[in-house]
C-alpha cells in the first residue's frame, strides 16, 4: 500500500478521515450533529447519576421526602426524544435517498468482485485490478456484481459503502472532491483472505484522467465488445428488427418502461437485462412467446456488463435511469 | 421453619417436624443433580455450563485481541483467525448471552418472585438444559474437528457454497440449542400466567418478571425462524437445493432477512432480562420505589413488540429496496424511545434515594452508563446515511459490545452478586466484589471505546491484518482487554472462596423486598416454608414497616 494513501490521517488526531467526496461532507455534518446531540444527552445523564449518587448516598443527612409521581415529566421525556428522532431520521433519510439517485451524466464503471480481488473496467474498455482511477469533480457510477460470495465496496474517505451481491447488480455513485489516493476495503466478510481484499481509489485532475484512460489501452470499448458479443452469441439473430423470430427490440431498452405478460410493469434496469439473459422466463414481455434460451454458463459477469454497455449505447436513453443503488 | 410449614410442603405422614432441607442439601449425589426437577438446581446446572462456555468464548476473544495488537497477521493464520471470531460469536451469542440471565436467574427467581413452588413444567425445564448441553456439545465438536469460518452470521452464499469448514454441524448445534430456548420461553409464559400467588396481580409483578415474560414471548416467536433458517442453510449446503445461492436460483438477501428476523429480536432476548435485573437492584440499593413502574412495564412490552419490526436496519447497504430501508430506519428510532424511558427512570429512581454502593449496585450503575452509550451509538447506526459509513466497521462492533457486554454481561454479574447470598446462603468478600466491578467497568471501556474511533476512521470488522494507521487504537483496545480479562477472572476466585462455611450470611443481607427474600437462603426445595405475603406495592422501599397502610397511587390502579 502506498505510503501517501490517506496521508492526512497520520498528521494529528481526528475522528474521521478528511472528507474526499461530496457525500462525505454531508455525512460528516450529520455525524457532528449527532455527536453533539447524543454527547449532550450522555453528559447530562452522567452528571445527574453522579450528582444523585453523591447527594443521596446513605451516609448523608439530606431531605429525602419522596417526590410525587410526576406523569407530566414521564410524558415529556417520552415525547421529546420521539420528536427529535423523527428529525434525525428525516435528515439521514434525505441524504440516503440522494445516495440512491445517481445523476444521469455519471461516468459508468463496471465492477466485478471475487475472492479476493476487485476487477474494474472503464467505459473505453480499460481494465484495472484493485485500483480505480477517477476524475476529480465528476460523478462516477459503479455497477457492481460478485462472482462468488457477497463482498462490500467501502471507501472510508468517501463515507460510502455498498454490498456487492452475486446474482444481481448493486450501484454506488460518488463525486470525488479531493485529489489523492484513498483506501478501498472489502467490508463484508468473504472468507480466508477477506482482510487482503484491499485496493485504492486514485482521484486525478480530469485532463490527466483522460490521458491516463487513453494510454496503453488496446481493448475495444466496453460497448464495442458488447456489440461483438451481441453478434457472436446470436442475440442479434432474434432481436434485430429484420429478424424472422418474434422478439422485442432492445433499442434504448435501459430506462424504458416494459409491460410484462403477467400484467406487471417494470422499468428496465441493469438487473432486468441481466435476468433476461440468464433467466429469460422470469419477466416475459407482453405479446411475446417465452422462446428465448438461457445464456447462463455461456457468459461471464464481464460479458454481461459489456452487453449492458452496448445496450445503453443504443437509443438515446438517459444513462443511470432506473439504476440500482 | 416450623411444623406448620412442613404440613404444607410435606405429606402429613412425614414424621419429623425438623425444617425441610435447603435445595442444595436435598440430595448430594451427581444423580440427584442430573435428574432434578427443581428449578433452582436446574438454574445452578445452567450457571455452571454457561460459565464454561463464557470462558471458552473469552479465550477466543483473548487470542483475537492478541492477534490484533499488531497490524500484521502474524500470530495465527488467516483461516484460524476467521474461525476464532466465528467461535467467539457463536459461543457468546447462543451458548452464553441468550441463556445467561433467563436460564440462570429467570429459572431460579421467577417461581420465587411469584410465590410458586416451581416452574409450570419442571420436567420440560430439565429437558431444556439437556438440549442446551447437547447443542453446546455439538458446537464444541465442530470446533474440535476444525471449526467454522463463516462468522456467527452465516451469510449465504458464503456459508452455503464457499466455506470449507464445519458449517452444517455447527448449525445443527445452534438448531438444538434453539429448542432449549423455545422450551424455556414456553415454561416462563405458562408459569407467569398460572402460578402467581393469590393477590399477585400483573402490576404487582417485579419488573424482572415482566422483562422475562416479554423475553419468553420473543424466544417462542423468533427462535423457530432461526431453526427454519439453519435448516435451509444445511439443506442448501448438503443437498444443493437453491434457496439462498443465486447460482442455484436462490436469493442471498432472503437469508439476511430470515437471519435478522431472529437475530435482531435476539438482542432484546439478551437485553430485556438485563433491564429486569437492574430494575431490581437499583430500588434496593437506593431504598426507593422504582420511578414510573407502569411506564417501565409498558416500555418492556414496547421494546419486545417493536423489536420484531426493525431487523432490516442490518441491511441498509445490502441492496434491499430504498423503501424497506426507510421504513426500517424509522422503526429503529421508535424502538429507541422505550429504551430511553428506562434509562431516565433508573436515573430518576436515584433522586431522593438513600444510596449504598455495594457490588451489585456498582454493576447496575455500570449497566446504566454503558447501556446509555450503546443505545446512543445505536442512533448513529439507525441513521441511514451515517450507517452507510459505519456499518460493518468497528463502530458497529463497539456499539453491540456496549449493549451486549457493557449491558447484558454487567447485569449478569450484578445479578450474580445480588442473588449469590440467596442461592448459596453465603456472602462473597464485599471489597473484592467492588474491585472486580470497577475493573470490569474500566477494562470494558478501555477495550471497546477505541473501537468506536477505529470504526469512524473506517476500520472494517473481521480483518485479520490491517493497515498501519489503525495500530495505536487496536493496541489500546488489546491492552484494555487485559484489564477486562482480569476483572472477569476475579469473581471466579472470590465466589469459590465464599462457598466456605465461614461465609454464611443471613436470609436477606441486602434488606431487599421481593418475595424471593421472604424465604430462607438458600431456599428449601419447595421454595417457601409458609406462603409469602404479597405486599401492596412491589418496590415498597420507601415505607419503613410493612404494617403501615399503603399510600401509593399505583397500588390503587392495581387489578389482580
Amino acid at each position: 500500500m502506498a505510503a501517501d494513501t490517506d496521508a492526512t490521517l497520520s498528521s494529528g488526531f481526528r475522528l474521521l478521515h478528511a472528507a474526499a467526496s461530496a457525500q462525505a461532507s454531508r455525512t460528516d455534518a450529520l455525524f457532528l450533529a449527532m455527536l453533539l446531540l447524543c454527547g449532550t444527552v450522555a453528559v447530562v445523564l452522567l452528571v445527574l447519576v453522579t450528582w444523585f449518587s453523591l447527594r443521596y448516598r446513605r451516609s448523608r443527612v439530606v431531605d429525602r421526602t419522596p417526590p410525587r409521581q410526576m406523569k407530566g415529566i414521564e410524558v415529556a421525556w417520552t415525547v421529546t426524544p420521539l420528536l427529535i428522532f423523527f428529525g434525525v431520521f428525516g435528515w439521514a433519510a434525505r441524504d440516503y435517498v440522494t445516495m440512491a439517485d445517481p445523476p444521469a451524466d455519471a461516468l459508468p464503471i463496471s465492477v466485478v468482485a471475487r475472492q479476493w480481488m476487485w476487477k474494474l473496467q472503464h467505459r473505453n474498455g480499460r481494465r484495472e485490478i484493485n485500483e480505480l482511477h477517477v476524475p476529480l469533480g465528476q460523478p462516477v457510477r459503479l455497477l457492481m456484481t460478485s462472482q462468488d460470495a457477497i463482498h462490500s465496496f467501502f471507501v472510508p474517505a468517501f463515507r460510502l459503502k455498498q454490498d456487492v451481491v452475486p446474482g444481481r447488480y448493486t450501484g454506488l455513485w460518488f463525486t470525488a472532491t479531493k485529489l489523492g489516493e484513498f483506501r478501498l476495503f472489502c467490508a463484508e466478510y468473504c472468507g480466508t483472505d477477506h482482510s487482503q481484499m484491499l485496493g485504492r481509489i486514485v482521484v486525478m485532475p480530469p485532463a490527466e484522467y483522460t490521458r491516463w484512460l487513453g494510454s496503453g489501452n488496446e481493448q475495444p470499448s466496453l460497448a464495442q465488445y458488447g456489440f461483438a458479443l451481441f453478434r457472436s452469441l446470436g442475440c442479434s439473430g432474434c432481436h434485430e428488427p429484420a429478424s424472422t423470430v418474434h422478439a422485442p427490440s432492445l433499442d434504448g431498452i435501459l430506462g424504458r418502461t416494459v409491460h410484462l405478460q403477467d400484467g406487471r410493469t417494470i422499468v428496465a434496469d441493469e438487473n432486468y437485462v441481466r435476468d433476461s439473459i440468464l433467466v429469460p422466463r422470469k419477466d416475459v414481455v407482453a405479446g411475446f412467446a417465452p422462446v428465448m434460451p438461457s445464456f447462463a454458463g455461456q457468459v461471464s459477469e464481464e460479458d454481461i456488463e459489456a452487453l449492458i454497455a452496448y445496450l445503453r449505447s443504443t437509443g438515446a436513453t438517459a444513462a443511470g435511469a432506473g439504476a440500482p443503488r | 421453619m416450623n411444623s406448620v410449614s412442613d404440613a404444607i410442603v410435606r405429606p402429613p405422614s412425614a414424621p419429623a417436624p425438623a425444617p425441610s432441607p435447603s435445595y442444595l442439601e436435598d440430595g448430594h449425589t451427581l444423580r440427584s443433580w442430573l435428574t432434578t426437577h427443581d428449578h433452582k438446581r436446574i438454574a445452578i446446572l445452567y450457571a455452571i455450563s454457561i460459565t464454561v462456555f463464557f470462558f471458552i468464548g473469552g479465550l477466543a476473544a483473548t487470542v483475537i485481541r492478541l492477534e490484533l495488537a499488531t497490524p500484521a497477521g502474524d500470530l495465527v493464520s488467516h483461516d484460524t483467525y476467521n474461525k476464532l471470531f466465528t467461535a467467539h460469536g457463536v459461543i457468546m451469542v447462543w451458548l452464553f448471552l441468550i441463556p445467561s440471565i433467563p436460564s440462570v436467574f429467570g429459572n431460579f427467581l421467577i417461581p420465587l418472585m411469584i410465590g410458586a413452588k416451581d416452574l409450570a413444567f419442571p420436567r420440560l425445564n430439565l429437558l431444556s438444559w439437556y438440549l442446551y448441553v447437547a447443542g453446546g456439545a455439538i458446537v464444541l465438536a465442530a470446533l474440535a474437528l476444525g471449526g467454522v469460518d463463516t462468522g456467527w452470521t452465516f451469510y449465504a452464499p458464503y456459508a452455503t457454497m464457499f466455506s470449507n469448514s464445519w458449517v452444517a454441524l455447527t448449525l445443527v448445534g445452534v438448531f438444538v440449542v434453539g429448542f432449549s430456548s423455545i422450551l424455556t420461553g414456553l415454561n416462563f409464559i405458562v408459569t407467569v400466567h398460572t402460578l402467581r400467588a393469590p393477590g399477585l396481580g400483573w402490576f404487582k409483578l417485579p419488573l424482572f418478571v415482566w422483562a422475562h415474560y416479554a423475553t419468553a414471548i420473543i424466544l417462542v416467536l423468533a427462535t423457530p425462524v432461526l431453526a427454519i433458517t439453519t435448516l435451509l442453510v444445511v439443506a442448501e449446503r448438503l443437498l444443493q437445493i437453491g434457496v439462498f445461492d443465486p447460482a442455484h436460483g436462490g436469493d442471498p438477501l432472503l437469508f439476511q432477512h430470515l437471519f435478522w428476523f431472529y437475530s435482531h429480536p435476539a438482542v432484546y432476548i439478551m437485553v430485556l432480562p438485563a433491564m429486569g435485573v437492574v430494575s431490581e437492584i437499583v430500588p434496593c440499593f437506593a431504598r426507593k420505589r422504582i420511578f414510573g413502574y407502569r411506564f417501565m412495564a409498558y416500555a418492556i412490552l414496547g421494546i419486545a413488540s417493536i423489536g420484531f419490526l426493525v431487523w432490516g436496519h442490518h441491511m441498509f447497504v445490502s441492496g434491499q429496496s430504498l423503501a424497506a430501508s426507510l421504513v426500517f430506519s424509522l422503526l429503529s428510532f421508535l424502538v429507541a424511545v422505550p429504551s430511553a424511558i428506562k434509562v431516565f427512570n433508573w436515573t430518576a429512581t436515584l433522586y431522593k434515594g438513600s444510596i449504598r454502593f455495594d457490588a451489585p449496585m456498582l454493576y447496575a450503575l455500570g449497566f446504566v452508563g454503558l447501556f446509555t452509550i450503546g443505545g446512543l451509538t445505536g442512533l448513529f447506526v439507525a441513521s441511514l446515511a451515517l450507517d452507510v459509513h459505519l456499518t460493518d466497521t468497528y463502530f458497529v462492533v463497539a456499539h453491540f459490545h456496549y449493549i451486549m457486554v457493557g449491558g447484558s454481561v454487567m447485569a449478569y454479574f450484578g445479578a450474580l452478586h445480588f442473588w449469590w447470598p440467596k442461592a448459596t446462603g453465603r456472602m462473597y468478600p464485599e471489597l473484592w466484589g467492588r474491585i472486580a466491578a470497577v475493573l470490569i467497568f474500566v477494562g470494558f471501556n478501555l477495550t471497546f471505546f477505541p473501537q468506536f474511533l477505529l470504526g469512524l476512521r473506517g476500520m472494517p470488522r473481521r480483518y485479520h491484518a490491517y493497515p498501519p494507521e489503525f495500530h495505536q487504537l487496536h493496541m489500546a483496545s488489546s491492552m484494555g482487554a487485559v484489564v477486562l480479562a482480569l476483572g472477569y477472572l476475579l469473581p471466579l476466585v472470590y465466589f469459590a472462596y465464599s462457598l466456605r462455611a465461614t461465609c454464611r450470611t443471613s436470609a436477606n443481607p441486602f434488606g431487599a423486598l421481593g418475595l424471593e427474600w421472604q424465604t430462607r437462603s438458600p431456599p428449601p426445595t419447595h421454595n417457601f416454608d409458609r406462603p409469602p405475603t404479597v405486599p401492596e406495592h412491589v418496590y415498597d422501599y420507601a415505607t419503613p414497616t410493612k404494617a403501615e397502610p399503603a399510600r401509593t397511587p399505583a397500588a390503587q390502579a392495581t387489578s389482580p
